[in-house]
């Protein structure tokens, strides 16, 4: 029991270090990614599918959003103590999350479609068209 | 082959006695397995306000760039993108640790232990909440920026700002007397043109590097004597431009989402203290369960860091 507790308490604060230092590897990536460490990546990449594509902040976008998810699992695993608890009950907590999944793509997709619209209506907003219609009849009889 | 089946027949059995009542299949209390399903239902409310802020964000042409925005820390530090929410990222951490000490004191009955670590966990949340007030206050109070005004935003095409001399040369605006010593311009539609000067009382217009910008520069409306003082400026073909507001959602959100952690945080401090003083009076002693109610407390606060790990993310990092 007192190894045990001795070994449980240094689990505590190495995974104390190791969050404090996953959060700053995060803050320096998001840094880089917008051009505060020396070098500025936007404006880096190529056209594809009439799309500019920066792999550099994609890169940078992905590496956040992995380390926050491995600070999550640490959380629940470690300091929740859901490494601990039995299968079924791990389970009915983590299986329903994945719905979520759907829901990010499904709503980003459409965040992403109404800013499509937007601009599109802006675009069709600009166009001077010119009146090339005859000049209207004269009005005889006043019907309508 | 017949020793097996029976052991799988025994195994079936069990596996129905589990489930047949007087025991606790998940080998959790009845407390602890609700406080985990109020947890996930929690969970999809922020996820439900996090994908509804990335939704907007996807769909606004320009968005406010959270190291322009959160670059200000107290005592009068300004420039430091980022750093005041990380020092607060890390005492949401380190609460959550000193949490975890406390629920392992009390599965070994140290109730002097779990009385010194839940006072430092209550430190470490009561400094979180100091820190989300003087960020607030100094969003709202001096970058004025609420939930139906967001002056922060992107130039969307290249320009330099104008000095008053400038302003006052332009025949179709007016000098007006802004009432603290200051003066503004104004257009025949009403508009009010002002030289940027930012609320630290720098001047863009007079600064050689300040004064030009490109496409996609970040740029906050200045806010003074409670008025948002719009920064005249011209474009490459000299056109009399002002600043304008950024979309108008990230306000909202903001304050919305942060307001909902934030609440949360004071009702677990809130909890932590009622805990505290229940720990303090030899209840849970009593109760012989490992100190139950402070590991279930230690859930919710861990959820609570948890939470934070991904308004961080969609905040101030992405």
């Amino acid at each position: 029991m007192g190894h045990d507790y001795n070994k449980a308490k240094k689990l505590v604060f190495r995974g104390m270090w190791l969050l404090a230092a996953v959060t700053l590897v995060e803050v320096a990536v998001s840094l880089f990614g917008k051009g505060h460490l020396g070098i500025n990546p936007e404006g880096i990449g190529f056209e594809m599918f009439g799309t500019f594509v920066n792999p550099i902040l994609i890169l940078v976008g992905l590496a956040l959003i992995v380390l926050s998810i491995y600070k999550a699992y640490f959380i629940i695993y470690e300091f929740m103590h859901m490494g601990h608890e039995v299968r079924g009950l791990r389970m009915s907590v983590l299986l329903p999350v994945l719905l979520l999944v759907w829901a990010v793509i499904a709503f980003f997709q459409e965040g992403n479609s109404w800013e499509e619209r937007r601009s599109q209506i802006n675009d069709f907003n600009q166009i001077k068209v010119e009146d090339v219609r005859q000049a209207p009849p004269s009005n005889n009889g006043g019907t309508k | 082959m017949a020793a097996t089946d029976e052991l799988v027949v025994l195994e079936e059995e069990k596996q129905e006695d589990l489930w047949s009542g007087g025991q606790r299949p998940f080998k959790a209390s009845y407390g602890k397995l609700m406080m985990w399903y109020f947890l996930l239902s929690d969970a999809f409310t922020f996820a439900g306000f996090l994908i509804a802020y990335g939704a907007l964000r996807f769909s606004s042409p320009t968005w406010p760039v959270p190291d322009f925005v959160f670059q200000t820390a107290p005592f009068g530090l300004h420039g430091l993108p980022l750093i005041f929410v990380t020092f607060m990222s890390f005492l949401l951490i380190l609460s959550s640790v000193t949490m975890v000490r406390a629920v392992q004191e009390g599965q070994r009955y140290n109730k002097r232990g779990v009385i010194f670590w839940m006072l430092l966990t209550i430190i470490g949340g009561a400094g979180f909440l100091g820190c989300q007030a003087w960020e607030w206050n100094n969003l709202i109070g001096t970058e004025g920026m609420t939930v139906w005004t967001n002056p922060f935003s992107a130039h969307t095409e290249e320009g330099t700002y104008l000095k008053n001399e400038d302003l006052a040369a332009i025949p179709a605006l007016t000098k007006k007397d802004d009432g603290h010593g200051g003066v503004y311009f104004e257009d025949a539609r009403g508009n009010h043109y002002y030289e940027k000067i930012d609320h630290y009382g720098t001047s863009f217009a007079k600064d050689e590097k300040l004064k030009s910008f490109k496409a996609g520069d970040p740029y906050l409306i200045t806010y003074h004597h409670g008025e948002y003082q719009y920064g005249a400026y011209k474009d490459t073909a000299g056109n009399l431009k002002m600043e304008s507001y950024g979309p108008k959602g990230f306000g909202a959100l903001f304050f919305i989402i942060t307001g909902f952690h934030g609440f949360h945080v004071f009702s677990g401090v809130a909890f932590l203290l009622i805990i505290l003083i229940n720990v303090a009076s030899g209840l849970y002693e009593k109760r012989k369960n490992e100190y139950e109610m402070v590991e279930k407390i230690g859930l919710y606060w861990h959820f609570v860091d948890l939470v934070w790990v991904f308004v961080f993310l969609a905040f101030y990092l992405l």
